[in-house]
Order: structure tokens, then sequence, then C-alpha cells
């Protein structure tokens, strides 16, 4: 176990490394950002003198570097300060934001993730046959078609024609399991539709690579049926690369969501994050692109951990 | 006589190819073959690469690699027809009645899952045995074939165990369903040869143990001759002589069996030392970066200009890390390389172009060592343009000189690597390392990949340039028989160290030490009883220490 623990450790001391990096990057990039917050708050025809307060009472006159240490420290012990345009504590309207978004992701994660990598494997078993060409056209045109343009269509027909799901996905705190899932019915469709190409795909090419490997010959050889073949000798030596290639879909459930979000008028963290840009509240944006930051890193540290405990060179060594 | 339990008529095979300028095309890969198998008899299939004995072999489990196609004939396993077979009657056949063992076993095991769940799964779901019965019986087979701990090998993965022993797990895994019939298609060439004989033993002891039949499928004809009673000798998918083993070594009746037989017709006298050395490495010690043990221990020879120095030993033995310092691509922890009378620098960045120039290198694999995308004239005309500074018309003439010289002609001139035969490619190789005029090649395993009668060419080629251009070479193998056919000089090298260094006769001489002798009496010698006579030998001595 020691060299996969090692290396763990070292995947681990390096995400929290480059996460540092990235909130450099955050905080850099809303200072350069033309126009500050007490412009966007006063608008184009304040005086010199009432922009030159507002700067002083938000603290905006410190130097960068002293912001960014103060920001970050807060941070770290979980405050981002308050909004500067409703004045309401960012973490606790932020943690709600983030749980539905969680939340919305886990449901599209839960149906997705298991059917790609079905479909992929029906598609290696019948490879270059009409279930393996209907699986990729499918898919394939899902994954195409703009995720908004889908939403509507299916909010259209499914929701205003069928009635069968509701077309405004709003959620509250206080709702049932049952109904919370009704209400984003549709989104996670979409959001399943979408992520299903890449990572059935993936599954499809990382399997048949195995494929081609002695070791399936055997197992042909030994008379086995295809889909054991597939299932219990070709799989388990293809995770690594389809884990990848699902860790990254799920980052997108998180991260990327953001026009779902708002199609479906849905209480998430993109759309939490839009609303704020547009008023250029920039506590808030470097708050949620830390978040954001901390998901992508941390989903992505997973596959690196999930692909090197399913070698099993790494974890037996000799 | 009773009936054969497999009887092969007529096979023909077939298998599209897909060539680069026009259509797909059906060509004909094995015509027209038959032999008949009695229960626990053992047919020796032997034949060059392309002799199509590998497709038999996998016949007689109904089996097409890739795009290959059983077009004809009939393969009748007791009396029953597999080609007629619907795909599952074939399942229940394969893994059951008929196993396979293939050449590697390193890449045949599944890296993921342990020992035991792959060598019992066949006879588990085949319904032969029981998972408790399956493994009972694995176990039995692991001590018989020699394994160490045979009650828990099978709990490791194949990565923890070493490349003999997992050839013999193979073994096992093909004998686990108690099969009427084992392919074993080159279970020992990947092997070294000290390896290779118990291996060889394991297996034929497990033969004769088990009763089972066996279709032995190997190009080395001496170690066919050690385990089979019949050989068959194939060449191009046809049949060319089938008869008892006795008879196919002791009188072979058509010419290409008697070359198979007789090849490594070099005769090559060893040249007088010189006290002039075109090289000399003193005391060479090297470690790989990031380890904590040296690979090389102290290594010391001398090289004359225009002679062979023979570096032998096993898969490990630290010949190829020494070519590796040499070239200073590992640069030496410590000692000293003097070549052609000055100090060479241990590592690549501080030698000059000239010295890169007169020491070129050669490698085992030919079609890796090209880039497959230019043509021969390109790949030769590459160092003249690099060390001479040659261009058009010059370059030219000087590349047609070249491919003269590795006798093949100007005709190759605009052909891709892809379009070589593998002994031509090894000839390009060879003359793109002659064209920066060195004063030493570094031969690695350069006809190890090569079919006996290839690399004979190979070697008679390498010596004549020997003899035009007094060029060194310091010639990387393990197979001995090269090793008598060029060398002038031989190192024998072991766990990194220099066992036994000098002439070559004074090296294949009496007395040995102990490593040597192991290692000279490992090779196969073409003859029947050879194998028993090592074996019994070797108790022997261990008897009398």
């Amino acid at each position: 176990m020691g060299i996969a623990l090692k290396l763990v450790a070292q995947r681990i001391a390096l995400s929290l490394l480059l996460l540092f990096l990235v909130s450099g990057l955050i905080f850099a990039g809303t200072q350069i950002l033309p126009g500050d917050v007490a412009q966007s708050i006063l608008g184009q025809s304040a005086t010199p003198e009432a922009l030159a307060n507002l700067r002083r009472d938000l603290g905006l006159n410190e130097p960068a570097l002293q912001r960014y240490i103060s920001w970050l420290g807060n941070a770290m012990q979980g405050d981002f300060g308050t909004a500067l345009t409703n004045g309401q504590d960012i973490i606790s309207s932020l943690s709600g934001r983030l749980k539905n978004t969680l939340f919305l992701a886990f449901w599209a994660a839960l149906i997705s993730v298991p059917l790609a990598i079905f479909l992929g494997l029906v598609a290696v078993r019948y490879r270059e046959r009409w279930p393996d060409k209907l699986i990729s056209a499918v898919t394939l045109t899902s994954i195409s078609i703009p995720e908004f343009l889908i939403g509507y269509v299916l909010m259209y027909f499914v929701g205003v024609k069928l009635g069968w799901a509701p077309t405004v996905s709003t959620v509250y705190a206080d709702m049932s399991l049952g109904a919370k899932l009704q209400a984003i019915a549709l989104p996670v469709t979409v959001l399943t539709l979408v992520v299903l190409a890449h990572m059935m795909r993936m599954t499809r090419a990382a399997i048949l690579n195995v494929m081609q490997s002695a070791y399936v010959e055997t197992a042909e050889l030994k008379g086995l049926s295809m889909f054991r073949i597939i299932w219990r000798h070709a799989f388990p030596n293809a995770i690594a690369p389809v884990v990848n290639v699902v860790m990254l879909n799920l980052a997108y459930l998180v991260v990327g969501v953001v026009v779902v979000e708002v199609v479906f008028v849905y209480p998430g963290m993109g759309q939490y994050l839009v609303d704020h840009v547009s008023k250029r509240d920039v506590p808030v944006v470097q708050a949620c692109g830390l978040v954001f930051a901390a998901v992508y890193i941390g989903l992505n540290i997973a596959a690196d951990v999930i692909s090197i405990l399913s070698n099993p060179r790494l974890r037996h060594p000799k | 006589m009773s009936a054969p339990l497999l009887h092969v008529k007529d096979l023909q095979i077939g298998a599209t190819i897909y060539p680069t300028d026009g259509p797909p095309k059906q060509i004909e890969i094995v015509k027209s073959v038959s032999f008949t198998l009695q229960k626990g008899k053992v047919l020796g299939l032997i034949g060059e690469s392309g002799a199509g004995k590998s497709t038999i072999g996998l016949s007689a489990m109904a089996y097409g690699r890739g795009g290959v196609e059983i077009t004809g004939g009939q393969v009748l396993l007791d009396g029953q027809d597999l080609l007629q077979k619907s795909p599952r009657g074939l399942r229940s056949v394969r893994g059951a009645q008929v196993t396979y063992v293939a050449q590697s076993a390193a890449a045949s095991f599944n890296p993921a899952r342990k020992i035991m769940d792959q060598v019992t799964e066949a006879a588990i779901l085949q319904g032969k045995f029981t998972p408790a019965e399956a493994r009972a019986r694995a176990v039995r087979l692991f001590e018989k074939l020699g394994l160490p701990d045979p009650q828990n090998i099978g709990n490791r993965y194949p990565h923890q165990v070493s490349g003999g022993q997992l050839q013999r797990c193979m073994t096992a895994l093909a004998l686990c369903p108690e099969p009427d019939l084992v392919i074993f298609d080159e279970p020992t060439t990947a092997l070294d040869v000290t390896t290779q004989i118990d291996v060889l033993v394991a297996i034929k002891a497990a033969i004769a143990d088990t009763g089972v039949a066996a279709l032995y499928i190997t190009h080395d004809l001496a170690v066919v001759a050690q385990v089979s009673d019949d050989i068959m000798v194939l060449r191009m998918g046809e049949m060319v002589e089938y008869g008892p083993t006795d008879q196919i070594i002791n009188n072979p009746q058509q010419d290409y069996t008697r070359a198979l037989v007789s090849v490594r017709s070099i005769a090559h006298d060893e040249k007088p030392p010189s006290d002039d050395p075109i090289l000399r490495m003193e005391n060479i010690t090297a470690r790989y970066k990031g380890t904590q043990f040296d690979v090389l221990h102290d290594v010391s020879v001398d090289i004359a200009p225009g002679q062979t120095l023979a570096v032998v030993g096993e898969s490990g033995s630290g010949k190829s890390t020494l070519a590796r310092v040499l070239t200073g691509l590992l640069p030496a922890r410590g000692g000293q390389i003097t070549f052609d009378g000055e100090t060479l620098s241990p590592d690549l960045a501080g030698r000059s172009r000239e010295n890169l120039r007169e020491l070129q290198m050669i490698y085992q694999m030919a079609d890796v060592a090209m880039n497959p995308r230019q043509t021969v004239e390109t790949i030769i005309g590459r160092p003249l343009e690099f060390y001479f500074g040659l261009r058009g018309r010059a370059k030219r003439d000087r590349v047609v000189e070249l491919l003269d010289q590795i006798e093949m002609g100007s005709g190759f001139l605009d052909r891709y690597p892809a379009e070589l035969s593998g002994g031509q490619k090894q000839r390009v190789c060879i003359a793109r390392a002659l064209a920066a005029k060195p004063k030493l090649i570094i031969c690695d395993e350069v006809t190890s990949a090569l079919d006996p009668l290839v690399a004979d060419g190979i070697l008679k080629l390498l010596l004549d340039l020997q003899a035009r251009e007094n060029v060194a070479y310091m010639f990387i193998t393990h197979d001995l028989a090269t090793v008598r056919a060029i060398a002038d000089s031989i190192a024998v090298m072991y766990q990194g160290r220099l066992i036994r260094y000098g002439g070559k006769t004074q090296v294949l001489s009496p007395p040995f030490d102990d490593y040597t002798d192991l290692l000279l009496s490992s090779v196969p010698e073409m003859r029947l009883g050879w194998l028993e006579d090592v074996i019994a030998n070797r108790r022997m001595e261990s008897a009398g220490n």
C-alpha cells in the first residue's frame, strides 16, 4: 500500500497548492476588471467625493496584497464577508445555493453515470452493429444541441403540452423530497442528455482499447461469454480513463449548469453568480469562483486517486 | 489405431488485408494443411514468422485472430467438426476441451485480477469443477509445475511473480479444466535460456502426467525436438515436411528443413587481441536515477579495432545498461571510458559531434527505430547530412552505395519501412549506422526479433562489413549461438557484474564458473534427449556436491 498512499498524499498536497494559486488568480482577475464596486453602486453620475468616501468605507484603498491576504484568511475560516449589494452574509446565501446545485448535480449524476457506462458496455458488445450506431447517434445528437434549446423544447412538450413535470424548477428548503424531485425532473433530464455522450463514448473507446489486449483473447479462448469478458476482464482495466471523464462531467454538472439553472429558474450557484456578476458584486463573485474551483479541483483529484487505486501494480507492489 | 483426438483435414485459412493503396483484398495464409493427433501425443508445429503456425494452432479452437477466417476444410475434434458448431457450441469447447498457452504470459494474464481467479475461471464457468475443487486442482498443478509456495501463489497479481513463473501459471491455467488438447504457442520464446529449460521440463512433465495431447508451436527446432512426438514443418502457410521427430531432426528430406536443422553455419575465427583498443571501459559503476542500488558494479572491458566484443547475459544482467553508459544516455557514477585514445565525457551532452559520429547504435526493434513516415533514402541520408553535410546528388549516390553494401540496391530508395520485411528493416538500420562511418557500433540484440535464417543473413552481413570497414562491434545478446558465430571476445554478465571475460575460445572452454556453466548448458541442442541429459547431469552434480 506504500506507493499508492504516497501518490495519493502527493496529489492532495498538489491540489491544495493549486487551489491556493487559483485563489490568487481569482483575486487578481477581479482587480483588473475596469471600474469598481463603488462606481457601480453609485452609478455614472456619482461625484468624485462620494466615490472616494465609499471606497474608503469599503476598504478599497488598501494595497491589493493586503486585501488579498485578509480575504484569503477570512475565506479559510469560512467567512467570505458580506455582499456589497444587499449587505447579506455571503456564506449563508451561498451555502443554500450550493446545496441546491449539488442536489441537482447529484441526481443528474446518479442517472447519467450508470446509464453512460451501461450504454458504453452495450455499444462495445454490439460494436459496429445497429445498437452501437443507434447509441452513438442519439447521444451525439443530444450533445450537439445547445442545452437551453433542449430545455425549452422539453419544457414546451413535457411540461406544457403533457403536463408531466413543472416548467419552473423552484425548490424551497421545506419541500418534501418527492416534491423536489418532481420539480427538478426536467433540468435533470437536460443535464443527463448533455453529459451522457461524452462519458458513454469514453467508456466505449477505453474498453475497445483494452479489448485489443492479449488477456482478452485469453478470456475468449476460455469460452467466456462476451458480456462477462467485457465486464470482468476489460472494464476493470478501463476504469482509469473512464473515471477521469466521469469526474470532468460531474464537475461540469456543478460548475457549468449556469444556463440550465437560468432556463429553469432554479435557485442554484450558477444563477447566484450570474446575478452578482451583472451587479459587479466582487466579494460574491470571488466566493463563487473559489467554490467552483474547489469543486473542480476536488473532483479531479478524486479521479486521480481512483485511477491510482484501480492500478493493481500500485495497490499491490511486489 | 484408434480414432485420432484431433484430425485436421485440408485446412484453408484466409485473411482480409487492407493495403494502403487499393481496396481490401482476401489473401490465403494457410493452404491445404492436414494432420492428425492421437490422445496423449505431442505434435510440434515449426516454421518462421508468417508460416501460419499460430493460425493453424488456433484453428484447433476454431478461432481466428483479427481478420483471419477459416475458409475451408474440417477440424474434427473427437469426430465432431468444430467449424460446423454454433458460437455457443464453440464456447463450450474452448477453455474446456481445448485450451491455449500464449507466448507472452505477461500480456495474457489480466493485470487487474488475481492469478487464482484466472486459472480456475474456465474450469468453474464451464461446469467442470466446483470453485473449491478447481482451486484444489490449481494448487496441485502449481506444485507439479514447480512453482514456489503453491498454496499462496494464486493470491498474487500477475505483476508480482516473475516471467518464468507466470508462464508456468499459464500452463496451469490451460491444464486446470482437464482438457483433451492444449495448444502451446511459443511458450518459452520470451524467456531467458536458463528459465526456458525449467519451463520446458515443467511442461513436459505436466503433459506426461496428465496424458493430455498437445500442439507445440515454436520457431526453435531444438526446443520442439525435446517435447514432441511428431513435427510438422511449415513455410508460408504450406506444409513442407511432416514426420516423426527423430526423422525430421536426423534425416530431413526437404532442403528447407535441412536449412533449419543446420542453421548457424557461420564459422568465425577469433582474431588476436590488440594492445591498442579502440574502446576501454574501466571500473564502470552505474545506477538509475531515483534508485538506491547500483545496476553495474565495477565493469571493465576493452574492444580492439575491427573486432567484436559479445556481451552476454540474461534479462536484468546489466548488458543493455552497459550500452546506455557507453552512449552517455546513462552517465556512469564511477569509472572511465576511453574511446579512440581520448577520454569520453560520461554525459551525452558533454560529447562532441565527432564523438557521436564515431559511436553508432543498432537496435533490437528495427520497426520502432525508424520513422514510419520517412523513406529509406531519408532515413539513411539523415546522418550523411548531419555529419558530413552531403546534399542532393552526392547524398543520393552515397545512399545508393550504402544500399549496395547491405545487399539491397537502389530499388529501395523510395520505400517506406512498412513496405520492408523484418530482415530488410534491420539492414536499413545497419546502413544508417554505417553512413556515419563509425569506429564502433553497439548492436543491441539486433537479431533477437528475427527468424533464424534471416538472422543468419544479418550476422553474415555484419561480419562482411567488419572485414571491409574495420568497424568494431559491441554485440549485446542473450543468444549464445550468435555469440559463437561472431565474437572475438566475450563478456558474461550476471546481476550487474562481469562474471567471465576474455577471448572467445578461452571463455567457452572449461573450467567454467557455475553461472557460465548453467548458461552454456541451458542452450537447447538440436538432438533428441538433450533435455533429459541436461537434467540428469544437473541432478548428478547437485548429488555430488
